[in-house]
């Protein structure tokens, strides 16, 4: 797939992201494929420090830092006040962390696609509250280390299944992406940008800091949980059509799990376990897809 | 053109003259009939505004915070549990800047589900940064709504316009609603200072360091600071358009009074015909009614309180473990000055209780009977209360 990406960066070197974030890396390639015409609204997440304090901004785009749970609200406020100007070109463009689309942000989010508002949700996800310390979220990983999931305590919940709740709002489109994958990154939001009404993507963004990982290893933490299938990626057109965009040969999910210090707890009977769970999510992704099983 | 119109649609028609362009908001009683009248604005194109139905008052305020950041006309109108579910986001609408008007139809907060008027609600509030407004009639209703746009795009802060529930918000007066023309020469349209704009790309609310988040703040108040001035120049301008005043404060024969009652919103109607009462029968009575409660108009009340003996605080509202709110800022405002009168507090018409004439009577009688207020706050009108029982 090629690229197809300007030159030209909306984001600027200097931000204050941990070495190797995924978030920035994220950052970087969704803004090059929206170009200019985009405003974007930020809830509270790590990327309200990224983007740098007063009077400084990483970002060559205008941007408003939000409360925590109104990404779906502001992005909303900020469409209406544009259609009013007569300006339907410029992408409304929210961005938000697990935490703030997955759990407080999430009514906010659900009533605006119900809505069918038309702007593009990012979520970014590292897998935790990474701006206030590495605090579990209900995108954590079932078996994952957080400061509030610590010791014999780690996460024994499932990751909540974001994109299925919002396929369940039958919104026109919705689809995962990774910073490993940085051509289909591009490729969804560019389609993306064409479609009216409410379109969201979740984007797998490593975590060197909150994931016990080396800085350098984070883009290849990121394909490995492609290629175990841990993270798929694909696409959901108006709550229907599904389209898997990589089809992996199903590496062993322990050989993700050994590179990071957040799982280092788990027995072989754990690991084994997890495998069985992450083989069954694909099998079902696979029949929605209209694919069988191998 | 003279209307007969409920408070709630004295607000819609301000708004609509107003040429307000994002609406958003949810419904709870008693502010519903304003969204309602605003809908069908919405509908029959005599208002061109883009109405967002959201799923909470939270996200009402954050979808205007977003429209008034990207330079749009915005208003949200709630009560009770409304307001105090958008308190993270009043706090941000001040804090940056944006001039949202709202209007707020007092109502009591739970439990205890109760949908009549109290203020306790609103004031709870003061602390947020925006500016309140008390109303006692519906055509101050709509011309306080109107004003405050003025106000908030001026000075570039917030507006709350405040209505009691249903003796206000559901009780149909004669308004006069102003034509268009006079309401466009008033309020021109918006122009933010700052806006989102792809032409020049700037973050707005982001982090601030201790280095500059305390000058933010001061800058804000010197913005309230500004409004008493503004409010001035403002009416002025109003009153030649559409030939009314009200000022921060009313004073009504307030210059010779021994004793003045201090009112706010409808509580004031009742006191008018109070005082005329009193004036008959001889008492050197007074009242002043407090509309504009932040910034609070301490220059003001200071005029017209300083020569009185004493005087009685009617608060519909209370502040648990302290006292009333508005007895508690007229204290301040009084303590000052080298000779004061006594403030006497009263609590009075909670959730809805009605304050009638005797009420005031009773309240006017221990004011002038007592030297001294013997509790902080004298609650009128308590009943026995038998909790065995559960009867009273
Ligand atoms: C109402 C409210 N509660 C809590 C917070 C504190 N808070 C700020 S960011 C954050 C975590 C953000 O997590 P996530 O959305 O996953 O983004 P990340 O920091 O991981 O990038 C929290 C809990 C807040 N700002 N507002
Ligand atoms: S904590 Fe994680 S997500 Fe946050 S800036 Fe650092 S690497 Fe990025």
């Amino acid at each position: 797939m090629p690229m197809d990406l300007s030159d030209r960066d909306y984001m600027s070197s200097g931000h204050v992201g941990c070495p190797g974030c995924g978030a920035a890396i994220a950052m970087k390639f969704v803004l090059k494929a929206l170009g200019e015409k985009t405003i974007m609204v930020l809830p509270a997440c790590c990327w309200s420090i990224i983007a740098g304090p007063y009077p400084q901004s990483a970002l060559r785009i205008p941007l408003i830092h939000s409360a925590f749970e109104t990404g779906g609200a502001v992005a909303s406020g900020v469409r209406a006040a544009l259609d009013m100007k007569g300006d339907t070109e410029t992408t409304v463009l929210t961005w938000a962390g697990d935490g703030g689309t997955f759990d407080i942000g999430f009514q906010a989010l659900s009533g605006a696609v119900e809505r069918n508002e038309d702007f593009i949700y990012c979520c970014y996800d590292n897998e935790a509250y990474m701006n206030t310390g590495v605090q579990r979220s209900s995108s954590t990983p079932y078996g994952a280390w957080t400061t509030t999931t610590p010791g014999a305590d780690w996460k024994k919940m499932r990751k909540k299944n974001i994109v299925e709740a919002l396929v369940a709002h039958r919104i026109p489109y919705a689809a995962t992406a990774s910073i490993a994958f940085p051509e289909d990154l591009v490729y969804k939001v560019k389609k993306a940008k064409w479609i009216k009404g409410s379109r969201f993507l979740h984007i797998f963004s490593s975590c060197p800091t909150g994931w016990g990982l080396a800085s350098e290893l984070s883009v290849k933490i990121a394909r490995m949980a492609v290629q175990t299938n841990i993270f798929p990626i694909y696409e959901v057109e108006d709550g229907l059509r599904y389209t898997i965009n990589f089809m992996s040969k199903g590496y062993l999910v322990k050989e993700y799990f050994k590179l990071q210090g957040r799982f280092k707890h788990l027995t072989e009977k754990d690991l084994d376990q997890i495998q069985e769970i992450v083989n069954d999510d694909w099998d079902l992704l696979l029949r929605k897809a209209g694919l069988f099983p191998a | 053109m003279k209307k007969v119109l409920e408070g709630s649609q004295a607000v819609a028609e301000a708004v609509r003259l107003g040429r307000v362009e994002v609406i958003s908001a949810y419904p709870i009683t008693p502010q519903t009939h304003i969204v309602e009248r605003l809908s069908d604005f919405c509908a029959d194109g005599s208002l061109k505004a883009r109405f967002l139905r959201v799923e909470s008052e939270h996200s009402a305020l954050a979808a205007l915070i977003g429209a008034a950041s990207t330079g749009a006309r915005t208003f949200t109108a709630t009560s009770s549990q409304g307001l105090a579910l958008m308190h993270e986001l009043l706090h941000w609408a001040s804090g940056a800047r944006l001039p949202i008007v709202m209007a707020e139809v007092n109502r009591a907060l739970a439990p205890g589900w109760n949908i009549w008027t109290d203020q306790t609600d609103s004031l709870a509030q003061r602390d947020t940064g925006w500016m309140q407004l008390y109303c006692e009639t519906g055509q101050e209703v709509l011309d306080t709504t109107l004003q405050a746009y003025w106000l908030a795009e001026s000075v570039n802060l917030p507006v709350m316009v405040i209505l009691d529930a249903f003796f206000l918000s559901h009780t149909y007066e004669p308004v006069d609603v102003p034509d268009q023309e006079a309401v466009d020469r008033f309020l021109p349209p918006f122009k933010p200072r700052f806006q989102l704009d792809i032409q020049n790309p700037c973050a707005l609310g982001q982090m601030a360091p201790p280095a500059v988040y305390m000058e933010m703040r001061h800058s804000l108040q010197q913005a309230m600071e500004e409004t008493p001035q503004r409010l001035a120049e403002m009416e002025t301008i109003f009153e030649k358009s559409f030939g009314r005043r009200y000022g921060p404060v009313e004073a009504v024969a307030c210059e010779d009074a021994e004793i003045i009652l201090v009112t706010s919103g409808t509580v004031t109607s009742t006191g008018r015909q109070f005082l005329q009462d009193l004036r008959r029968q001889g008492e050197k009575a007074g009242l002043l009614k407090v509309k504009m409660f932040r910034p609070f108009p301490y220059e003001s009340i200071r005029r017209y309180l300083k020569s009185a003996k004493k005087v009685a605080v009617i608060d519909r509202n209370f502040s648990f473990g302290a006292s009333g709110i508005f007895a508690q800022e007229i204290q301040a405002a009084l303590c000052s000055l080298p000779v004061h009168p006594i403030v006497f507090g009263y609590i009075a018409g909670l959730g809805g209780r009605d304050v009638t004439l005797s009420t005031l009577e009773e309240i006017y009688r221990k004011t002038r009977d007592q030297d001294l207020p013997s509790q902080e706050s004298l609650w009128v009108g308590l009943h026995e209360v038998d909790h065995a029982n559960g009867s009273f």
